[in-house]
């Protein structure tokens, strides 16, 4: 099975162990992992800010460079969503792309969701020692029901106790282009999401996307909380020796 | 006034891309509004009438309303005199029209003062009888007419009501059948009444009696009992 | 009603540093939530009802013409009078001459967020009316000469001292001495006060959460019995509603009052649901003698056959802001005009123009909660963004979010030169963070910093590392 991975401009920039990371878990699942070079990002600044042409000029250039692939895996809920959800919407009155977008969308899965969902894997290899708590980042929540898989691979790891967030499903505040053009809203928010992950009695908490992991993190290195954050797969790749988001090196 | 009429009708056709309807569209519209598709009736107002009677009950009180069975309609002047009592409220009344509750056997009460009527501000307590229960949410129905006035729903302190047995359904959809089969035309005010007035304008927080009866008290008259 | 949305950002800052708001945020993020879940959660069914309120409400928009004739129809076979208003400043004319004639001083109004869309006080008062709100919450906003912060929750930016010190400032009029603490004593304060107001006024206008196609009936739902007691004992009764607002049936009413309670209140139903068809019958003992519905468009009849068409079956239960962060960051004010919260962002553009309102459908996350408890299925996010799209293409955007999106999608265009700079920002990155792993301070960064760290990349991008191993590709 040929599985291109689409890093995303966010891991690729901030966090390249999350990458090698969901590799790892691609190739221990059995999957041929293939990096296609010429990717960058979805588009979904540009989608979001209104920007509508630009969007699709990148979702033209994008979608070429995937869909050769079996599937389509990305750590990022929100990146996939926009593959998954968003590209056919955007290309839809477009008679020559429309079909192209949507064979793409339907082979588009969240890395972990694909291991589940697809996969059909339940447990996974690894060990952490300590208390967690799980984020459930808007996207991969709402638009491509995450939710139980993420907490299903997490309860297999061993030495790790999973303690629920409250209010998991509340957003974070970042928001993409949000968090700085609305920079006050989204400290607010911020600020009551790192209170919540505080209250929760973990020592580390885990999200699905670099966008959330890197607000949070920034939040609560700036409250100077010892929490730390990672991405999910890290945990589930056991690869957990490199310094958590946010701590030096 | 014609003009703004038109101008929004001529507005919302060329938003549809059309024009006005034709006539095999319109009879269909016409068709549904004569007969009303059902839509998906919760599960719970379809239980048999017997088990609709304990769920109206059991919903009239979860909605802060008291309620009281009796096997007899001759019995209900007593029940209400010891209603009053308990809840230490006036003994004057002020009773619907409706021979149903005008024509019991009150004056076995002599305490109780009766004026039958539309209510007035200063009437602390109303009888009047409700057309249908809805079990699904413990909701009653009542209708305003020559013999049942809409004062009497709001203007007291305490509202009594006056439900048969046999007038509980179980869903909303069968109340609006009995209504449509009942009447020529909508009364001028259909009342869906569901326990109490209140109001949690301050701080969120639920407080009984806001404008309307402070007490919903249904006395549910039931010969099978 | 002013708007202010214009000023939404500065509207939020004083929102946030304001504590006695963020402390009613608060209780409000977590009241209507679990009492909209617990609601749900009773009810099986509640799914199945809401796609089936959606296709419902796209039946009536398809039809609407149809509906709205077929409707007037109705409620003049009653004895009713049907107005017809394209805009808010001929609803507003409807309405005062209705109360002209009728020589009417005083007017009582149930809770309408339509007559705060058409500022219908200001322009009774204008014209020697004394309109009173009897909503409670209404009434404590309207003393305090404020607007409603919520569109079912009026007062919600309030606490109970608020609300004692209103009464004790406007209430010596009818005899109180005291300040009163208690939520129970104010509240029977304001019924003590509002029943003298109720019984003389001469017109009693409410609005109308619905009108049923079947009866020409107006629909209210109100827990307080504020509502019925101003439509029924005054001369005039005026149902001021919208042309959205159509339900063919009583069975299809029913349908949209069981998404809409749960949604709203987390009720299984409101204590009052009332419907009005007509004027009092000749032999009826109570009752407005006039039954008159002003049916206003204000700009929601251009939306229908666009991409903002299903706005359009908002049912207006307020659901969207109650699970807004947005919202529940800064409260309903902040907004700056009569609709808040997400389906405010939507509508607000519509009828203020986005020039003024541009703030708003930009001022979310995008995060999808609103739409994941619209009780009719609005796509909130997706109607949020067209309205982004509408702003670009007019060049209404902030020349930083417009140069910014342009100089970052040459290079997202261009993967070579992509590569190299990303390469170059993580290079640059770790050394601004000097082993720290993160910086408290970055020029052009100043919205992110000033809250929180930004944490720093590792040095060398995936792309360069994969490269360096020769991974696949």
């Amino acid at each position: 099975m040929r599985v291109a991975l689409l890093v995303t401009c966010l891991v690729d920039l901030f966090r390249p162990s999350v990458g090698f990371a969901a590799v790892k878990l691609l190739q221990q699942a059995g999957c041929q992992v293939e990096v296609p070079e010429a990717q960058t990002c979805c588009g979904q600044p540009a989608y979001n800010s209104g920007d509508r042409a630009t969007a699709q000029a990148i979702a033209r250039q994008v979608i070429p460079q995937f869909e050769a692939y079996d599937y389509i895996v990305v750590p990022s809920g929100s990146c996939g969503g926009m593959l998954s959800h968003h590209y056919p919407a955007l290309l839809a009155d477009d008679p020559e792309w429309r079909p192209r977008a949507e064979h793409l969308a339907e082979r588009t899965y969240e890395l972990v969701s694909f291991l589940t969902d697809v996969l059909g894997v339940t447990q996974v290899a690894a060990e952490f020692s300590g208390a967690v708590t799980y984020h459930d980042a808007c996207s991969g929540l709402r638009e491509l029901g995450i939710q139980h898989q993420p907490r299903l691979l997490l309860n297999s790891v061993t030495g790790l106790e999973l303690k629920e967030l409250p209010d998991s499903d509340v957003c974070c505040g970042f928001g993409g282009t949000f968090c700085v053009k609305y920079p006050d809203i989204s400290n607010r928010m911020v600020t009551d999401k790192a209170e919540q992950i505080i209250a929760s009695g973990a020592d580390t908490v885990l999200a699905g996307d670099m966008g959330c992991l890197l607000n949070m993190a920034g939040k609560l290195k700036r409250l100077g909380s010892p929490i730390q954050a990672r991405h999910i797969a890290e945990v589930l790749a056991n690869q957990t020796q490199t310094p958590a988001i946010g701590e030096p090196d | 006034m014609s003009t703004a009429r038109d101008a929004i009708l001529t507005t919302l056709r060329r938003q549809l891309k059309r024009g006005s309807l034709a006539d095999e569209p319109r009879q269909r519209l016409q068709h549904r509004l004569q007969h009303p598709p059902r839509h998906t009736i919760p599960q719970r107002g379809l239980v048999p009438h017997s088990e609709q009677v304990n769920l109206f009950i059991q919903m009239a009180e979860r909605a802060d309303a008291s309620v009281q069975r009796l096997s007899t309609a001759a019995a209900i002047p007593a029940a209400v005199a010891d209603y009053l009592h308990r809840h230490n409220l006036p003994s004057e009344l002020i009773v619907a029209p409706d021979p149903s509750v005008a024509e019991l056997p009150w004056s076995e009460h002599p305490s109780m003062r009766l004026r039958i009527g539309a209510a007035q501000d200063q009437d602390k307590v109303s009888v009047s009888p409700a057309f249908a229960g809805i079990a699904e949410t413990g909701t009653l129905m009542v209708l305003s007419g020559a013999h049942t006035p809409t004062t009497l729903n709001f203007l007291p302190d305490a509202h009594i009501v006056v439900l048969p047995a046999p007038q509980i359904v179980g869903c909303y959809e069968e109340a609006w059948q009995r209504l449509r089969e009942h009447a020529v035309a909508m009364p001028r005010t259909v009342n869906l009444i569901t326990g109490p007035s209140r109001s949690a304008d301050i701080e969120q927080t639920l407080q009984l009696g806001a404008h309307g009866p402070i007490h919903l008290h249904i006395v549910i008259v039931d010969p099978s009992m | 009603m002013q708007t202010t949305s214009i000023h939404f950002k500065a509207n939020a800052r004083r929102a946030l540093a304001d504590e006695s708001l963020q402390r009613s945020l608060t209780r409000m993020r977590v009241g209507f939530q679990h009492k909209r879940a617990a609601a749900a959660a009773k009810l099986p069914e509640f799914e199945t009802l809401r796609d089936e309120a959606r296709d419902l409400k796209d039946h009536v928009l398809e039809h609407l013409d149809f509906y709205l004739e077929a409707f007037e129809a109705k409620v003049k076979e009653q004895g009713g009078h049907v107005h017809w208003a394209r805009d808010a400043a001929e609803a507003r004319q409807i309405i005062l001459d209705i109360c002209q004639a009728v020589n009417a001083r005083t007017v009582t109004k149930g809770k309408s967020m339509i007559s705060e869309e058409i500022g219908l006080n200001e322009h009774l008062q204008a014209h020697g009316l004394t309109p009173i709100e009897t909503d409670l919450g209404e009434y404590i906003i309207q003393l305090r000469q404020e607007h409603p912060s919520h569109i079912i929750a009026p007062a919600l930016h309030l606490h109970k001292e608020d609300v004692a010190e209103t009464f004790h400032q406007h209430h010596a009029q009818y005899g109180l001495t005291r300040k009163l603490s208690q939520a129970p004593e104010l509240l029977s304060e304001a019924r003590q006060v509002l029943r003298s107001q109720f019984l003389a006024a001469d017109v009693g206008i409410t609005g109308a959460n619905f009108c049923v196609v079947e009866t020409g009936s107006t629909v209210i739902v109100t827990n307080e019995g504020n509502g019925d007691l101003t439509q029924t004992l005054p001369k005039v009764h005026i149902a001021l509603t919208s042309i959205d607002k159509l339900a063919p049936t009583l069975d299809d009413v029913t349908l949209l009052l069981r998404v809409l309670v749960r949604s709203a209140t987390g009720q299984e139903a409101s204590v009052y649901t009332t419907f009005s068809s007509g004027p009092r019958r000749a032999d009826d003992l109570d009752g407005p003698e006039q039954f008159h519905v002003v049916l206003l468009d204000n700009g929601r009849s251009a939306m229908l056959g666009t991409e903002f068409q299903d706005m359009l079956r908002c049912i207006r239960c307020g659901a969207c802001m109650n699970h807004c962060p947005v919202y529940g960051a800064v409260g309903g004010h902040a907004y700056g005009w009569v609709y808040p919260g997400p389906m405010g962002a939507v509508l607000t553009p519509q009828m203020t123009g986005i020039e003024q309102a541009g703030h708003l459908p930009n001022a979310s996350t995008f995060c999808g909660r609103c739409e994941a408890v619209c009780p009719v299925r609005i796509p909130l996010p997706k109607l949020m963004r067209h309205w982004r799209e509408h702003e670009f293409q007019r060049h209404l955007s902030p020349r930083s979010v417009r140069y910014g999106v342009r100089a970052w999608a040459f290079a997202v265009r261009r993967p070579a030169l992509y590569q190299r700079l990303s390469g170059l920002g993580a290079w640059l990155l770790k050394r601004l963070a000097r082993g720290r792993g993160r910086l408290s301070r970055l020029p052009l960064a100043g919205g992110w910093t000033a809250g929180r760290d930004l944490p720093a990349p590792s040095g060398q991008t995936f792309q360069q590392q994969w490269r360096q191993r020769g991974g696949h590709r």
